[in-house]
Order: C-alpha cells, then sequence, then structure tokens
C-alpha cells in the first residue's frame, strides 16, 4: 500500500552531511559526552525530522551545525559537510557568510526571536543587508514575504512592532525572514511547540508550501511524533546523544527497527485509539552522560535485551539501504 | 448523585481600563470577561477536562475554584459550600480538600527548599501536626513512586517528570477531595508523560480523588476523563461525556481542535476542518456566534444572535445553530 518511496539518494545530492560527529563538553562533574558518532544526511530538496527527547542532544547537532557551541563544548572528531566545504574547519568569515544566508533558522519562540523595539520592517529589511538593491526594494520584498506566509495588509504591518502581532503572526515572520534569502537549509528547531494546535497546523500548512516553492532542505526538529509523520520525508531519531535509527519516514513508523523507536512510538497517546486507564511509558532514565555505558546505550531500559547482546556499542547497521539502526538484535536479524 | 463541585453559570472578569480612562471613554463596561458563564458538575473521584486553545479562560476558571481569581457573579459550590465572595481567611481551610497542580513543573517549586521541605509544607501551612515529618515525606515519595533519597535534593536536580511527580507529592499531601491539575503533562516527553498520567489514575482510584484537568492536549484528554468541556472565548461551547464527544464531536470548532491533532501515521487521509485565522481578542468579540470569523459552517445567521443551546443526550449539550454540522441537513439561509 505504501511502496511510494522517494528515489535513492546520489551522495552529492546532499545538501547537508554530518558524519562521526562527537562533542564533548567540560563540567565541574567531569567531560560529558554529548554526542557520540553522530551521522545525519540531509538530502537536497528533502524534509528531515530530528525526533527525540529532552536532552537527547537535538540542540547541540544545530548548534553545531551554526557553529554557535558553548566556549566548553570540545569537538573530538567529525565532519559537517556543507557544499563542499567542512563548517568545522569554516574561518569566521565564511560561517558569516553562511548564516542566515545559505543556512537559516526558525527558533523554537517567536516572541524572543524578533527584536522587541524595532519594526517588523526595519528587521526585515535589516536582514537583506547583502543585497545591493534600493530600499524600496527591500520594503517591496518585505512585504511580499509577508503576503507568502499569510500576513494580511502586509505594508501597513510593517510599520508595526512585535508586540502588535499574535504568537501564531510571529511565527510566520520568523519563517518569513529566514526564507527571505532563499536559503539552501532551513532549520526548523522546534517551530510550533509554542503554538495551539490549530495553529500548529496552519504553520505546518505554510511551510509545506514554501518548501515546495522555494526548494530547500529543511531539519525539522521536534519531539511531536504526529507533526514529523505528517511533515517529514526522512526521519532521524535520537537517543542520549546517539542517532540510534534513520529512515525514510514510513521505514520509522511503520517498520521501526530500534527498540526505543518502537518505545517511543508506542508512548504516543495520539496513537492509543481505544480508551486507557494505563498508558505506556518507558521506565527508566536518560544515562548520566559523564559516566556512560561501555555497552549499548539503550540497554538499562530494552525492554528485549537479551543475555546475547554484546557488551559493546552497537554499531550503525543497515536493515535495508536507507534504513539504519544501532541495536545489536536488528543486525544478529539479518545475519 | 451528590455533586463534589458544581460551577453554575461562573463568570469572571477583569478590569481592562483605569477607573478615570472608563470615566473618560464614558465606558460602562471597562472589563473583558475572561469566563462568561461556564457551569460544570464534578462527582466524586470523576476527572472533568476543560480543553481549549491558549487563552480561552481555562486556567482562570481553574484558578477561580481554589480562589486565586475571584469570579463577579454565578456560583462555584465545593461540598455543598459557596465559595464566591469568601474571604481569603475563609478559603484557607478548604485549601486543605482542594490542591492544585500549576501548570511549570520546576517553576512552582521553590528553588530554595528540599523536596521534603516542599512536599511537607502544606502540614505547617494548615497547622496539621505530623508527629514524624521524614515519614510523612517517604510516605509521600513512595506514593508518587521515587526513592526516599529524593526527600534531600533541591529542585535543580530534577527531570521534569520527577519535578511534576513532587507537585503531585505536595497535592495529595493533605488528602484532598479535588486536585486541579494545569496543563499536567505540558513540556514533558511522551515516555513521561505516560507515567504522570499513570499517577494520577492511581491516586484517584486509591484515594478517591476528582481531577479538573487542564489541558490542550485531545490525545491524552481520551484517555483520562469522563467529561469534557471544549472552551472558546471564555465560553464552554460543548460539554459532554468524553466518549460521546470522540465518538461524535458536533460542534464545528470541536471537530476542528480533533482533526488538527496530527497522528503519528505517514498514510494516513488527512481530512481536516481547517480553521483560518486565530482566537479573537476577548476586547472586540464578534458578534452573535463568537465562534463565526473561524467556523467553516458559518452563515448569515450566526453573525446576529448567540446560538442556542442543544441537547444531544442528558449530558452532552453544545451552542451551534447547526449542531447536526456538516454530517446533518444545512438550512440554506
Amino acid at each position: 500500500m505504501h511502496t511510494e518511496y522517494p528515489p535513492p539518494v546520489k551522495p552529492n545530492s546532499l545538501a547537508l552531511s554530518i558524519q562521526d560527529l562527537s562533542i564533548n563538553f567540560q563540567t565541574v562533574r567531569g567531560t560529558l559526552k554529548a554526542l557520540r558518532q553522530v551521522s545525519i544526511d540531509i538530502p537536497r530538496k528533502r524534509i528531515v525530522g530530528l525526533v527525540g527527547e529532552s536532552g537527547c542532544g537535538k540542540s547541540t547537532v544545530i548548534n553545531a551545525i551554526l557553529r554557535l557551541l558553548a566556549e566548553n563544548a570540545r569537538i573530538q572528531s567529525g565532519v559537517i559537510e556543507f557544499q563542499g566545504q567542512d563548517i568545522l574547519q569554516m574561518t569566521p568569515d565564511a560561517l558569516r557568510d553562511m548564516r542566515g544566508n545559505r543556512i537559516s533558522v526558525v527558533f523554537q519562540d517567536p516572541m524572543t526571536a524578533l527584536n522587541p523595539v524595532l519594526s517588523i520592517g526595519r528587521q526585515m529589511i535589516d536582514i537583506q543587508y547583502r543585497e545591493k538593491t534600493s530600499r524600496a526594494q527591500k520594503t517591496a520584498r518585505a512585504a511580499a514575504m509577508l503576503t507568502r506566509v499569510g500576513i494580511p495588509d502586509a505594508r501597513k504591518r510593517l510599520e508595526q512592532y512585535p508586540h502588535q502581532f499574535s504568537g501564531g503572526m510571529r511565527q510566520r515572520i520568523a519563517i518569513a525572514m529566514a526564507l527571505m534569502a532563499k536559503p539552501d537549509l532551513l532549520i526548523a528547531d522546534e517551530p510550533t511547540t509554542a503554538l495551539d494546535a490549530t495553529l500548529e497546523i496552519q504553520i505546518i500548512d505554510r511551510l509545506r508550501k514554501l518548501h515546495q516553492d522555494i526548494g530547500c532542505s529543511i531539519l525539522f526538529v521536534s519531539h511531536h511524533l504526529g507533526l514529523v509523520a505528517e511533515f517529514c520525508d526522512e526521519v532521524v531519531v535520537m537517543y542520549a546523544g546517539e542517532t540510534v535509527e534513520s529512515g525514510n519516514v514510513r521505514d520509522i513508523f511503520y517498520r521501526a527497527a530500534h527498540p526505543y523507536t518502537r518505545a517511543l512510538l508506542q508512548c504516543d497517546p495520539a496513537r492509543i485509539k481505544e480508551k486507557s486507564p494505563v498508558l505506556p511509558t518507558i521506565p527508566g532514565e536518560i544515562p548520566d552522560m559523564v559516566n556512560l555505558p561501555d555497552a549499548c546505550i539503550f540497554a538499562a531500559r530494552c525492554p528485549i535485551k537479551q543475555h546475547g547482546c554484546p557488551l559493546t556499542p552497537p554499531p550503525a547497521h543497515d536493515i535495508q539501504p536507507g534504513h539504519q539502526a544501532r541495536c545489536h538484535l536488528s543486525a544478529r536479524k539479518d545475519d | 448523585m451528590s455533586h463534589l463541585l458544581e460551577i453554575d453559570d461562573l463568570r469572571i472578569r477583569f478590569r481592562a481600563k483605569s477607573i478615570v480612562r472608563a470615566m473618560i471613554d464614558r465606558d460602562r463596561q471597562p472589563y473583558i470577561e475572561a469566563v462568561c458563564g461556564a457551569s460544570l458538575k464534578l462527582a466524586p473521584a470523576e476527572t472533568f477536562a476543560i480543553v481549549g486553545e491558549s487563552g480561552a479562560g481555562k486556567t482562570t476558571l481553574a484558578r477561580a475554584v481554589i480562589g486565586l481569581n475571584r469570579p463577579h457573579a454565578g456560583s462555584i459550590r465545593f461540598m455543598g459550600k459557596e465559595l464566591r465572595g469568601l474571604t481569603d481567611k475563609a478559603f484557607k481551610p478548604l485549601r486543605r480538600d482542594i490542591a492544585m497542580m500549576f501548570q511549570d513543573p520546576a517553576g512552582c517549586l521553590s528553588p530554595r527548599m528540599t523536596v521534603k521541605s516542599i512536599i511537607t509544607e502544606p502540614f505547617k501551612i494548615h497547622g496539621v501536626r505530623v508527629s514524624d515529618l521524614k515519614r510523612e515525606a517517604d510516605r509521600l515519595l513512595d506514593l508518587v513512586g521515587l526513592p526516599p533519597a529524593f526527600g534531600r535534593y533541591y529542585p535543580y536536580q530534577l527531570s521534569g517528570g520527577q519535578a511534576r511527580r513532587v507537585g503531585v507529592a505536595r497535592a495529595v499531601a493533605l488528602s484532598p477531595k479535588l486536585i486541579i491539575a494545569d496543563e499536567p503533562t505540558a513540556g514533558l516527553d511522551v515516555s513521561v508523560q505516560g507515567e504522570v498520567l499513570n499517577l494520577m489514575a492511581r491516586l484517584r482510584q486509591e484515594l478517591n480523588i476528582s481531577f479538573l484537568m487542564i489541558t490542550h492536549n485531545l490525545s491524552v484528554v481520551r484517555h483520562t476523563s469522563d467529561r469534557m468541556a471544549i472552551m472558546y472565548l471564555g465560553r464552554f461551547v460543548e460539554t459532554g461525556p468524553t466518549d460521546d464527544i470522540f465518538a461524535r464531536p458536533r460542534h464545528p470548532y470541536t471537530r476542528a481542535l480533533l482533526s488538527a491533532t496530527p497522528q503519528p501515521d505517514p498514510d494516513m487521509a488527512r481530512d481536516r476542518v481547517k480553521l483560518e485565522g486565530e482566537i479573537p481578542s476577548l476586547i472586540d468579540r464578534p458578534s452573535g456566534c463568537e465562534f463565526h470569523p473561524r467556523c467553516p459552517l458559518a452563515k448569515a445567521a450566526c453573525r446576529q444572535a448567540p446560538p442556542p443551546r442543544h441537547r444531544v443526550g442528558p449530558v452532552h449539550k453544545l451552542y451551534c445553530y447547526y449542531p447536526d454540522g456538516a454530517a446533518g441537513p444545512r438550512p440554506l439561509l
């Protein structure tokens, strides 16, 4: 029924490719291994969902792509390849040219993403500082972009300040600003978490439309499984600083191979159609990232763990082309 | 059946202009009505959920039940006693029976107090003599599934789910009859969300506690509540048994909310009741049916007068001109 696979991805058609990225943070308690051998591929013109619970390293991945890591971060290994360059080796000038131009971001909180003391128009003109066009042309472009994200009466609204817009409108403005430069990659960090469900849908519909028009890739970071299922082409699942599973959206939602992905999907109350007084949970806590276990990172909470599971971290393993999981058991099944 | 809590035509308003400004403008109604005419009945050990988008008035209503807001009309009766108009002093003993779980799990715990002092503070506030506070703290921690060692922790050492559990422990400390849970799962991961809801369900059964739950998460409401109300601009547009409303939502707003919940299934057909725009301002309420500017079914009549009340079951009612919605006949106007 759902055999509609997108064509296989050619190696040179990746918008961004993260390989083997490991990042540590120096803390008073010791070295916190926030990311370990994270690999994420974002194909051109595709929407990749990055899913995981709090503390799994989603934000660290975003900050690494933008090179906005905190001062106590140490990049241990890895490459973030973007348009033939390694972002981790870029000079400050090259970074400045990349940020907000070739890669732009929509942040979670639309209330704090905009400057409260400047009008929307001023901010939308400022962001076009790279363009060598007249102010009138920049204003016209800003107004056109506002109209495209569904804000009526754009010319007049350019004169208004962020507090004069509702939360949903502010998030649309943030999206308009992020897409003004026609970036190659848009990072959307929980863009609808602060909004109500009816607005969430409006924003997602709008993003999908703009994605089709502009043709950028999107890295959609979210913990909302329903939104990811609806909006994304590919999904990467993270747990405690590792990418435990990645694949096509149907691989993840219909044929999840990693026990964590399966447990996460089972926990979503939207999936349980019959009224149930007891909801499924994942017992236990995420491991302490300062004192990591030697074995599989999910072993302590894994419902299908077996004595035969080796006491080493499971390597990423192909379930089928384009669908990978880090699980000893799913690797063994294929042998 | 005797009810634990009965709210009847409750109205809560806030002053939107200073007295002087209102006089200059000759404004006789310088108020915004955050809750206008909400009614509900809650039986012992029952869970009633109030659902709606931000700004619908859910929290304002809940806070009135525990005396943090003062309604200006209507009544709130708790165990037969009228709560409206009580002084702070008269309200205090009632808070032994009505407890509150606040929205922000970590923010509602004092950062300077240990978990043990936080969960035993209600005893001190209400002058309840306990021979051994330590043992009482251990009992409460055990009740919410935390090991006794947590008593020594400070809130910053807790995860979101653990902070929630501490909030629950504090709420049940004095064995209340009613707990008001304001967004009990907001900000929690899905794997932890289930834990907190299961805990609430267990306490409800073991300790016979009623819950008034406020949330915007419909998937949670379906599994945890007996009855529910959908709130829009301070009014209950539809109320009824949760199962009935999920099986056949009547009000177009309810239908829109239900269909706006994305399902974790990439191939599901998405037949959405799409809403345009956002919640209107309380200062400038739309005429007639207040939902008409966003309603996909709105006709001329909807703009003119408030919609009539329809009863579709013994306790299932709604306010709408077209209670049969798209499924039923659509009168042409």
